[in-house]
């Protein structure tokens, strides 16, 4: 990774603290995202996707706490910035849009005066230019109408159209990171395909960096350039996106990836992973995957293997990729699941 | 908008004509001669007459409605049958001494109420926000009437800051106002909390920081704005239940206006006068809904104009 490096998170831990309880919803996340890239992070829900995310912009929900870690953007470390600093960051260099289209735009305002208040708070700009300016962003996004549409109130916009909005909220101060949550989760399929195709031309006019949060690893495939694949609060592997196609070590990953549909093999039928995420409050003490994983042995289920280099630069969290791997020397996690389907 | 406001104002004619009706019925449905309260217990015969014929009690019960209805459009309610002034004459004054009341403890009310919601809200489960909630529990249960007469006893009787009775100076109104505006407060302090709550944990509440807002913005621009909807309609509410409670202060703090004006002719039998009121406080009533109304609307553009 020789690119100048826009974002690079070391061991972040972010905790929700109830009633006496500590629920280590992300445990000790790291992960590096190239200037120009995006970044996939995937998982099933649950896994701290969006708590990752949001702790990068600091709009944790209440009792939520960043306990520990770094996130470095553009050598700052976020994580030790005033309120003040962290407000000027959002909506400006660091901008985010949600899952949810139909609910995360403010119902009493209309679009051009929720586009126009970014600019304003970040750029200065007036009611007459601010105007202007929404109209531009609205037409770059693909609304059409742009000069009727910021008159509008979000109740009288679909929801492909609500993110649209959103992202052109989003892109405002032509913002150098924009972390998209799961942003086509709540849309129908042919939507979807729109917007992310929409995130996809802009970032790369732009020259935005991204992170893609999704739990679809179909949208990886499309989006994004390097993938991070987070279960149980922890990345447990990270590679670029051809590689993890080509080659997933993880098994967990590899259960990912057979539960998408395959357009190459007759198989047609999804394979979902068995089990559950398992819930923050009672994590397995080993391996966070052990419960679910085929391959689990004793040293699995006793102890939390690292987030290991290999030799071909990918980073993985597995016993088996390690000297004291206790289980069939000759495993191959990617081939194994492929043949026990076919017996 | 003003389509919308002339088609309420047309609903709410079939409202005053049944509250018309309730109030005529008063008077029809009370056992004892009109004429011969206004006479007196001993006048003789042909005096009795005359006063029923001037009166037209003689005449079909909807004849008496109609002429009844066409003279309060005008606001003529006739004379009063114990002081034989017009109702009006004696009606007015009283009239603008309650609303001054209920309007002032309104205010009181809402502004009081509001702020303490806000904070409570903002500080979750804090020392203020328990403290707040406390104060306004206190303030729902306690009896009107009594509170005013412990507010009374402390700041007139004990420390003589303030006046114990009567209205029109600014030392007058403050107590009265207290008195009838705490329970308002309380409610709509209640009301403002959860509102704020439910809004505060919205996704567009969300939206409106990562955009890189103050605190301050989020809060009074993106929150309350929709938090409010749901309480104008509570202080619609608390503007009726505020009529009802000036009729108790007023006696508290013997303040010269409706609501003793009420008592005092019901115990007099004088129903041209109790009529009339009624009558005023149900309109001055469902006029505050209509504004309540529109305010409403105007606060939630969700709503279609139909
Ligand atoms: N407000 C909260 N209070 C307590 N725990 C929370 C809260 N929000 C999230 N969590 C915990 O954090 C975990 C990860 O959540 P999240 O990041 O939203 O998952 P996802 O990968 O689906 O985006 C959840 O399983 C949950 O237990
Ligand atoms: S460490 Fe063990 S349990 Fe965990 S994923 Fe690897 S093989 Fe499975
Ligand atoms: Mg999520």
């Amino acid at each position: 990774m020789s690119q100048e490096t826009i974002l690079d998170i070391k061991d972040l831990r972010t905790s929700f603290l109830v009633e006496d309880f500590e629920v280590k919803a992300v445990d000790g996340v790291s992960f590096k995202l190239p200037k120009g890239k995006t970044i996939g992070i995937v998982g099933e829900s649950g896994s701290g996707k969006s708590i990752t995310a949001m702790s990068i912009l600091q709009l944790l929900d209440k009792p939520g706490k960043i306990m520990g870690g770094e996130i470095n953007f553009k050598g700052k470390d976020l994580t030790k910035l005033s309120e003040k600093e962290i407000q000027n960051i959002r909506g400006n260099e660091i901008s985010m849009i949600f899952q949810e289209p139909m609910t995360s735009l403010n119902p009493v305002y209309t679009i051009g005066q929720q586009i126009r208040e970014t600019l304003k708070v970040h750029q200065g700009l007036n009611k007459q230019n601010g105007t202007k300016k929404a109209i531009e962003l609205l037409s770059l996004v693909g609304i059409p109408s742009p000069e009727q549409r910021v008159k509008q109130y979000p109740h009288e916009l679909s929801g492909g159209m609500r993110q649209r909005v959103m992202i052109a909220m989003a892109l405002a101060c032509n913002p150098e990171l924009l972390i998209a949550d799961e942003p086509t989760t709540a849309l129908d399929v042919t939507i979807q395909a729109q917007i992310l195709e929409l995130i996809k031309d802009l970032q790369k006019d732009l020259g935005m960096s991204v992170i893609m949060i999704t739990h679809d690893m179909g949208v990886v495939a499309e989006t994004c350039d390097y993938v991070a694949v987070m279960y149980g609060g922890k990345v447990v592997e990270y590679q670029d996106v051809k590689s993890i196609f080509k080659s997933p070590k993880h098994p967990y990953t590899v259960g990912l990836l057979n539960s998408i549909p395959r357009h190459d093999t007759d198989v047609d039928e999804l394979e979902p992973i068995k089990g559950n995420v398992p819930s923050p409050k009672d994590m397995p003490v080993g391996c966070r995957f052990a419960p679910r994983c085929p391959f689990a042995t004793e040293l699995c289920e006793k102890e939390l293997p690292s987030l290991d280099t290999q030799a071909d630069g990918s980073e993985v969290r597995c016993w088996v990729y390690t000297d004291r791997w206790d289980g069939d020397p000759e495993v191959n996690v990617r081939e194994s699941k492929r043949t026990a389907e076919s017996e | 908008m003003f389509q919308f406001i002339v088609r309420r104002l047309i609903q709410l004619i079939p409202v005053l004509l049944g509250v018309s009706i309730i109030v005529f019925s008063l008077m029809h449905l009370t056992p004892g001669n009109p004429a011969q309260i206004i006479a007196g217990e001993n006048a003789p015969k042909e005096t009795i007459e005359q006063i029923e014929n001037r009166l037209g009690l003689n005449d079909p019960i909807p004849v008496q409605y109609f002429n009844f209805v066409k003279d309060a459009v005008m606001l003529d309610f006739g004379s009063s049958w114990r002081t034989s002034l017009p109702v009006s004459e004696e009606l007015w004054p009283k009239f603008w001494v309650t609303f001054e009341l209920a309007v002032y403890s309104t205010i009181f009310s809402v502004f009081l109420g509001l702020i303490a919601g806000i904070i409570s809200a903002v500080r979750q489960y804090s020392f203020a926000d328990v403290g707040i909630m406390l104060v306004a529990l206190f303030g729902l249960s306690m009896p009107n009437f009594w509170f005013g007469l412990m507010l009374m006893q402390w700041f007139s009787i004990k420390l003589g800051w303030l006046p114990p009775t009567g209205w029109g100076s600014p030392e007058q109104v403050i107590l009265p106002v207290i008195t009838l505006g705490t329970m308002g407060a309380a409610v709509v302090a209640r009301m403002t909390r959860s509102s704020m709550l439910d809004v505060i944990s919205q996704d567009y509440i969300r939206t409106a920081r990562a955009k890189g807002l103050k605190e301050r913005v989020v809060i009074y621009r993106h929150a309350l704005k929709n938090a409010l909807i749901p309480v104008v309609t509570v202080i619609g509410l608390q503007f009726g239940s505020l009529l009802a409670g000036a009729v108790l202060t007023e006696s508290v703090f013997a303040i010269n206006g409706m609501g003793k004006l009420i008592i005092d002719r019901i115990l007099a039998r004088d129903f041209p006068v109790v009529q009339a009121a009624v009558l005023v406080i149900a309109v001055v009533f469902v006029f505050v809904n209509l504004i309540v109304d529109i305010s409403y609307k105007f606060l939630n553009k969700r709503i279609n104009m139909d």
